[in-house]
């Protein structure tokens, strides 16, 4: 072909405007449909699942609905630029393929049979990626303000508790897991939720008082930050293993610090451990954040007569707080990881599931423990993101 | 050649360190005094050298593996007709950072089964931000007269590309590997939860029968290295990088 | 009014600020002028503490200046510097806020005082109260650093190269400005600059400084007249000392008695601006109207000429 040719073909085809993300998602997802099974059939927890693919599972009507939903959804993928239509198709996908599941789970499940177990297949977890894919893309080309996305996030949360405790989702095998381990559940993610946090919260207090002194007294910084990175090399695991040996000593030596619930294992070391592991993002933005506080304004402010104190608090730490904010967001997500391992030396929290699933190769039972984990550190991520950029913009 | 006490301190590190992979027995009566019962106060299921090379070769390929992706994945975005990928591509590489990595493991074991398949999706997923957000921040802050000069003398992109960008940006973007490369070195660890031969195994074993030894073991040559490959990395960094000076 | 009293500063060996004594007048603009590293910044900076001296004292109204803690001090003295030190984090009206929040005065009278201060400043209270210093022009930023300086109004305002950072149209405005501020609240004003026009526009009085010491404090006609030394002489323009002198007077002194044919000008036009009129217009003479409409008398081009020598 001449290049005017070419050029013209080129042309043509930009005029229909092709989405090349739509396009390879669509693939992906209608290749995931095709040829993977989209929900495992488990006569019972341990036995290997076979698949079992949607269309014999649904009602005509069912896989109709379904169908004409993922079609739109590819259609719209493909050819609308339009980021709420991309957002809306994305959602009513999800929507679907989250119903088709529940309901091929209800449809495998014998009344009042609490054996058999039906897990979400791989196409199930393909689609999920897609549209998740999608709706993500359409959120991003949206931007909507920091108010805005904690909003969304909170009516999502809310939305998916609801539906969960309303009970359509009880025949798949993950909820099945729920409900043997329900009992449980609730305490495992306080005590997830209270490792986390608190160690971040003893950290702030210590951390960022030696932040401030690491920033005046220029010094002292290679000592301090030096000390806190090779702790931070020091592997969680054996951090935690290497605390166990002091902290028992000390509970065997004084009754009341067993008393208190500080042991050799359990939370004890573990609590201690990620407070060291939270010092250096504190103590590092800290000084980074104090270091950015522009000189004339520190100036004037010591001009106008204030007293170091109130230069520190009125003008240096709130300018400084964004990036203190990204260090403390750092280390909220970092920590909500970090307690999952803490179930190895039996401080408890979610982890516990997650490793217990993987001895009984139970991947549902570690789903219940990871989903909430990633949930979490996710809604701390979007959270802190979003008070950052709110903070951020009346500075610019 | 001026030698001050940190590169002696190194050298002293690194001769420790070696001494105790090759011929870990010898230094039994240090670590003695940490256990209790009688227990083994060096680790003998298995050769410590054989592991620490295991570790490193999985951090290694991890870190092969996002360099790869996250480089290319940095041009891409920062070309013209990639730009509609940026915030998706920043998007995915933050969830990436933001899934603690012990839940990938976990959620990819029943996918792949279990050893190092795993733990090279994990540190892998965790190692791409760094990487990504330098690459795009050193091509994006190639000074924009360099750009004009190179294409009035008649450069296409591709050279461009190849004997400008990519030059000026290589100081950061072998920062974001080093950094992603260290962080793994102590990430990989937790792969012994499902297997994957490495350290993480020496301190798992003592943590199951509470000795302190062999996690003090595992725990200081997984240090060790971390500090020992970051300085030798930023070593290398400079002598590649001498010649690209900005003002 | 701010009496100087051998006032010397050094670091290590090197001593910046050189045994320097001056007493500043009261309600007056007093500006300190020299190239940089000329020590007048530190000067500066020594009356309000921000620099302890090495040794030597200053005295505001007679009390010396140490005689009670540096940042009460300064909550009665008002300070600006170049880049204005604006808090971005807090609004134009909280900004000016600071200093009378400090001294505890209430809620009213601050709201009162903040909203006299921005209308003197030309900026409509309406709009620019609760706006962010980054929402701001650089000349307006620049205003608002000099209407939080006076919030609190202080007998003395401290100035350092208040306008290094406006271009040409604005600062010359800005100076305006000054000179009207300072009419209208009488506050005895120091200030620093590089800038040799600035200084002989905005000051009563001029110091001239040069590494640590000063050379010359006296009016502007008198450093025109009588330079101390060649460096003075250099400093003020030797080369056309003539036009600064014929701009330091207003055709309303200068006026002759009587009346001419041509044009009108201004009593408190310069005489220098108004030579510049005359040769351009090619007239030889112009009448003299006070602002009351009155005539003054008028001036020719020679009678101006006769006032450009010492």
């Amino acid at each position: 072909m001449t290049s005017n040719a070419i050029t013209l073909s080129v042309t043509r085809l930009r005029a229909y405007r092709i989405d090349a993300l739509g396009a390879v998602l669509v693939a992906a997802g209608a290749a995931a449909l095709l040829f993977l099974p989209f929900v495992l059939f488990k006569a019972n927890r341990i036995v290997p699942g076979e698949p079992r693919a949607l269309t014999e599972l649904l009602p005509l009507w069912g896989n109709f609905a379904c169908g004409a939903t993922l079609a739109l959804a590819a259609l719209i993928a493909v050819g609308v630029g339009d980021a709420r239509v991309r957002l809306a198709a994305a959602l009513g996908g999800l929507v679907v393929v989250a119903l088709a599941a529940a309901a091929a789970a209800n449809a495998l499940t014998p009344a009042g049979n609490r054996v058999v177990r039906v897990a979400a297949g791989p196409a199930f977890w393909v689609l999920l990626v897609v549209l998740g894919l999608m709706a993500t893309d359409a959120l991003t080309r949206l931007r909507p303000r920091p108010a805005m996305r904690v909003l969304y996030l909170a009516l999502t949360l809310v939305v998916s508790v609801l539906v969960l405790a309303h009970g359509t989702f009880d025949n798949l095998s993950v909820m099945r897991e729920y409900a043997v381990n329900a009992g449980r559940f609730m305490p495992e993610v306080r005590r997830h939720l209270w490792l986390a946090l608190g160690s971040l919260g003893a950290a702030v207090i210590v951390a960022l008082p030696l932040g401030i002194v690491c920033y005046r007294v220029p010094k002292l910084r290679p000592g301090v930050l030096g000390t806190l990175n090779v702790v931070q090399t020091i592997p969680a695991i054996a951090l935690f293993g290497i605390l166990m040996a002091p902290l028992g000593a000390l509970a065997a030596a004084a009754p009341w610090v067993s008393a208190l619930g500080i042991h050799g294992i359990g939370a004890a070391p573990a609590a201690v451990a990620l407070f060291l592991y939270s010092l250096l993002p504190i103590v590092a933005n800290t000084v980074a954040g104090l270091k950015r506080v522009s000189r004339s304004a520190v100036e004037a402010a010591h001009g106008m007569g204030m007293t170091e104190w109130q230069v520190l608090t009125q003008v240096e730490l709130p300018l400084a707080l964004p990036v203190i904010l990204t260090g403390i967001r750092v280390v909220l997500v970092q920590n909500i990881g970090m307690v999952t391992v803490a179930a190895l030396i039996g401080g408890g929290g979610l982890g516990t599931f997650v490793f217990q699933g993987i001895g009984q190769t139970a991947i549902d039972l570690v789903l219940l423990g990871a989903i909430p984990i990633v949930v979490m550190a996710f809604s701390a991520a979007l959270l802190l993101d979003a008070l950052v950029e709110t903070l951020d913009r009346t500075k610019a | 050649m001026k030698i001050s006490t940190s590169a002696v301190l190194r050298l002293v590190a690194l001769l420790v360190l070696v001494a105790f992979l090759v011929s870990p027995q010898s230094f039994a009566p240090l670590f003695a005094p940490l256990t209790q019962y009688g227990a083994p106060p060096i680790y003998d299921q298995g050769n410590l050298a054989v592991l620490t090379l295991a570790q490193l070769a999985t951090v290694c390929v991890a870190a092969a593996a996002s360099t790869l992706v996250a480089v290319s994945l940095g041009i891409l975005v920062t070309r013209p007709a990639g730009k509609q990928f940026l915030p998706l591509s920043r998007t995915l590489v933050n969830i990436g950072q933001t899934f603690p990595p012990v839940a990938v493991l976990a959620v990819t074991v029943p996918l792949v089964g279990f050893g190092e398949k795993p733990t090279l999706i994990a540190l892998f997923a965790y190692g791409l931000l760094p990487i990504f957000e330098n690459t795009i921040t050193g091509l994006k802050t190639c000074p924009p007269q360099v750009l004009e000069a190179a294409a009035g003398m008649g450069m296409s992109a591709g050279q461009r590309l190849r004997s400008v960008e990519l030059p000026l940006a290589m100081p950061l973007i072998l920062e974001g590997i080093r950094l992603s490369l260290v962080i793994n070195v102590g990430t990989a660890t937790i792969g012994s939860t499902v297997a994957a031969k490495g350290l993480g195994e020496v301190i798992i074993a003592g943590l199951l029968s509470n000795n302190t030894a062999f996690v003090l073991q595992g725990g200081l040559v997984t240090g060790l290295i971390a500090v020992l490959l970051y300085d030798a990395l930023a070593a290398l960094e400079r002598r590649v990088c001498r010649s690209v000076q900005f003002d | 009014m701010i009496t100087v009293e051998n006032l010397t500063k050094r670091y290590g060996i090197a001593t910046v600020v050189d045994a320097v004594s001056m007493a500043i007048p009261r309600n007056a603009i007093s500006v300190i002028v020299g190239t940089s590293g000329s020590g007048k910044s530190t000067l500066l900076r020594m009356i309000n503490r921000l620099v302890e001296p090495s040794s030597g004292r200053v005295l505001i109204d007679g009390a010396d200046t140490r005689s009670e803690p540096a940042h009460l001090l300064r909550r009665r003295i008002g300070y600006v510097i170049q880049g204005h030190g604006l808090f971005p984090h807090r609004t134009v009206a909280e900004n000016i806020a600071t200093v009378p929040r400090l001294l505890g005065w209430e809620d009213a009278r601050i709201r009162a005082r903040v909203e006299e201060l921005l209308q003197v400043f030309q900026l409509d209270p309406a709009k620019y109260a609760d706006a962010f210093p980054h929402q701001l022009s650089g000349g307006q930023q620049q205003r608002v650093g000099v209407a939080r300086a006076l919030a609190a109004e202080p007998a003395v305002l401290l100035m350092d190269e208040p306008f290094g950072a406006l271009d040409p149209i604005i600062r010359a405005k800005a100076q305006e400005d000054l000179l009207d501020i300072q009419r209208r609240f009488g506050t005895t004003i120091v200030l620093v600059t590089h800038d040799m026009d600035e200084a002989f526009r905005l000051g009563s009085h001029v110091a001239v400084m040069s590494v640590g010491k000063l050379l010359q404090f006296d009016r502007p006609a008198a450093l025109l007249r009588h330079p101390a030394d060649d460096f003075v002489a250099r400093m003020t323009g030797a080369s056309d000392r003539a036009m600064k002198l014929l701009s330091l007077m207003t055709a309303g002194e200068a006026a002759l008695p009587g009346v001419c044919d041509g044009p009108t000008v201004a009593a408190s036009a310069s005489l220098r601006d108004v030579l510049s009129e005359l040769l351009w217009s090619g007239r030889g003479a112009a009448m003299v109207m006070g602002e009351d409409g009155i005539a003054r008398g008028h001036l020719t081009v020679a009678a101006i000429l006769e006032r450009a020598r010492p």
